[in-house]
């Protein structure tokens, strides 16, 4: 048998259907949902007198417009298209006979966090999502990627998608992390080497000793954004960490079926010989702390830098860089480190876990944001929420100057009430930089949770490695 | 879907790299819960001031372009999130053709979907069909998804490569899900198939 990939073993097993031209029917195992691009999939499936096909394997969650105020039991917190997109995800939810998580369940959060949680995704599985942030499940060696709403009709009728195969790249991260880099600093520098376009028509494996290293957390948060550097799709093989992550959550297998799927699952890893239409490899040791500077992903530096001139750059990113320096109200090499900002947002599909909020804990301990500094942290979902409770981390955040939310993606993309005012400038854990995202004007930096955490104890953009504590 | 053969139409040069889709279609009117009437809200922020008031210097507020029916853009157009949105828009505008270096890969599926041939050509090329596209109303640049061919207003001509079945059912208007329905047999047996091999799914 010819060598594979992870990504050719678990495409491999999903084919239903192969056209002469290599168009592939890929068979999917899981299928996740939220409000804002399933209401015309739906509407779609009822105007054809069409059904879900797999409605077991269906798994619906409202996560985007949700306010996570405390008081969001009102129904005035949001507002009337908010209300009605949220409303319309309740009632295909029970129309369909779907798995759903309603707001007032707390299980309830964002739908890449809970899938996981709940034991929706595991390894060797196909799992889409009309969100681009679906690739956050490649973290357990799942083949996850995000879809169109007219795909989100496709599966839910067909249980299939129409692909073809990607080409294979492989990312790997040798060596271990320094002290205060984490899997954020990992993923973004990634797309710094490779830019957003970088990973285009490929999916990506991660791997090397520093991916072997982290936590399911981490891994979630390298694979999230995979998206960011342009490629379908982010994976990294199962291991013991994964096994022991799934094990004995509500939809995981249990008994022999555990037994056997786990033994399917230690065949999930890329053979020794296997081919890669691309490889990239980075030091561990070479990664800093990471911050975005300009409005795109890959407008990633080390925290150490300063703002890099237009003219630093080549053909199209001359003007994109002398724009987004400009949006961003920035001046040409002034130090990363002297610039100021308003507002700390911790949480989101790439940082609402507990391990981020332990990170971001272990820096807030005992401090206090700066006066002035507008600082909120979102839990990823209702149960992450719980556990930080729990942990006494809640009690941190609060006495820190925090707000501490219910869950949602919240200031991500602000399409609950969370937004950036003009000109605010946002320390964020989210995703996305590009210009307006988190409110029409609004300005954003990219960091890990350390990092946000250190901004708003100092005001200003800040190495978290000058605030950590030497190990005992 | 609407049937994509030939095009004729006005370009709008959009010289700038990385389009993303908030940029397409800001947030704010993802909340719709139809897929028409977001034509209006493309490019909403690169559109109009906070006021409301089309910002005169963008090039679909300006006379000869306001009916263009193609958009010359720069490399990884339409990258970020996977709405459909921002396809939605650029069709409701009537735009039904972009031409760009590179797509994000979401993006550029979604548009097959809804009847927009996104064409990824050389940044040469791309950069002479910006020169034509600058010309404004009197020059019109010409499709021909048959012939995967482009004709910009000076001659040139230039072909594009596509995915077979993704040209069939563009020139054909076609449905997905019909199509896929009638292979309801293959799906069904992979279906039992993969309930043996991996019951535990």
């Amino acid at each position: 048998m010819s060598p594979k990939t992870l990504y050719d073993k678990i495409w491999d097993a999903h084919v239903a259907h192969e056209a002469d031209d290599g168009t592939c029917l890929l068979y999917i195992d899981r299928h996740l949902v939220h409000e804002v691009t399933s209401p015309q999939a739906f509407e779609g499936l009822r105007m054809t007198g069409r059904t879900v096909r797999r409605p077991d394997q269906t798994i619906a969650v409202p996560d985007h417009n949700v306010p996570t105020t405390l008081d969001r039991a009102n129904a005035a917190t949001m507002t009337e298209d908010s209300r009605v997109q949220v409303a319309a995800l309740d009632t295909n939810a029970k129309e369909f006979g779907l798995h759903y998580y309603p707001v007032s369940d707390v299980r309830q959060g964002i739908v890449h966090i809970v899938g996981p949680e709940q034991g929706w995704t595991l390894p060797g599985m196909t799992v889409v999502c009309g969100d681009s942030h679906t690739a956050t499940h490649g973290a357990f060696g799942s083949l996850a990627h995000g879809i169109g709403t007219s795909e989100v009709e496709h599966v839910l009728a067909t249980q299939t998608l129409i692909q073809k195969k990607s080409k294979n790249m492989k990312v790997e991260i040798t060596g271990k992390l320094p002290k205060g880099v984490t899997a954020k600093d990992i993923t973004m520098t990634v797309i710094g080497e490779t830019g957003t376009a970088g990973g285009t028509g490929y999916v990506i494996e991660y791997c090397g000793e520093a991916i072997r290293d982290l936590s399911m957390e981490g891994r979630m948060t390298v694979c999230n954004m995979a998206i960011e550097g342009g490629a379908r799709a982010g994976l990294i093989a199962p291991d013991e960490k994964t096994f022991a992550y799934c094990m004995g959550r509500p939809h995981a297998p249990k008994g022999a079926q555990w037994e056997a799927a786990l033994a399917w699952w230690k065949t999930l890893y890329s053979d020794d010989d296997a081919h890669w239409d691309k490889v990239i490899t980075i030091k561990a040791e070479d990664i800093a702390p990471a911050v975005t500077w300009g409005t795109s992903p890959e407008d990633v530096l080390p925290i150490t830098a300063k703002v890099p001139a237009a003219t630093d750059f080549k053909g199209g990113k001359v003007d994109a860089a002398k724009r987004s320096i400009e949006y961003m109200g920035l001046t040409e090499g002034m130090a990363l480190t002297d610039i100021e900002i308003d507002t700390v947002f911790i949480g989101s599909c790439t940082n609402g876990r507990i391990e981020d909020l332990r990170a971001a804990a272990e820096i807030l301990k005992g401090k206090k944001v700066k006066e002035g500094m507008r600082a909120m942290i979102v839990p990823g979902s209702g149960l992450v929420r719980a556990q930080a409770e729990e942990e006494g981390l809640a009690d941190i955040f609060k006495d820190a100057g925090f707000e501490w939310r219910l869950a949602g993606c919240s200031m991500c993309l602000a399409m609950n009430p969370d937004q950036l005012a003009p000109g605010e400038r946002c320390a964020a854990t989210s995703n996305r930089n590009f210009e307006g995202r988190q409110g029409r004007g609004g300005r954003t930096h990219l960091m890990s949770p350390a990092m946000a955490a250190a901004a708003a104890i100092t005001g200003k953009l800040t190495d978290v490695r000058a605030m950590m504590s030497d190990p005992a | 879907m609407n049937k994509f053969t030939t095009l004729s139409g006005i370009a709008a040069p959009l010289p700038l790299i990385n389009i993303d889709t908030d940029m397409i279609i800001p947030k704010q009117f993802l909340k719709t819960i139809k897929r028409s009437g977001l034509g209006v809200n493309l490019f909403d922020e690169m559109r109009y001031d906070d006021d409301r008031n089309e910002i005169p210097e963008f090039v679909l507020n300006k006379p000869q372009y306001r009916d263009a029916q193609i958009l010359v853009a720069g490399d990884n157009f339409g990258c970020g999130s996977s709405r459909e949105h921002a396809p939605w828009a650029i069709a409701d505008f009537g735009i039904t053709c972009v031409i760009a270096p590179s797509f994000a890969d979401i993006f550029y599926n979604n548009c097959f979907k809804n009847g927009i041939l996104p064409i990824a050509l050389p940044q040469e090329q791309v950069d002479v069909l910006m020169k034509d596209a600058e010309k404004g109303s009197n020059a019109r640049i010409e499709i021909d998804l048959e012939a995967q061919t482009i004709t910009s207003s000076d001659g040139d001509v230039f072909s594009f490569e596509l995915d077979s079945f993704k040209k069939h059912c563009l020139m054909n208007g076609l449905d997905d899900i019909g199509l896929t329905l009638e292979k309801g047999a293959s799906i069904d047996s992979f279906e039992a198939s993969a309930s043996q091999a991996r019951p535990w799914v």
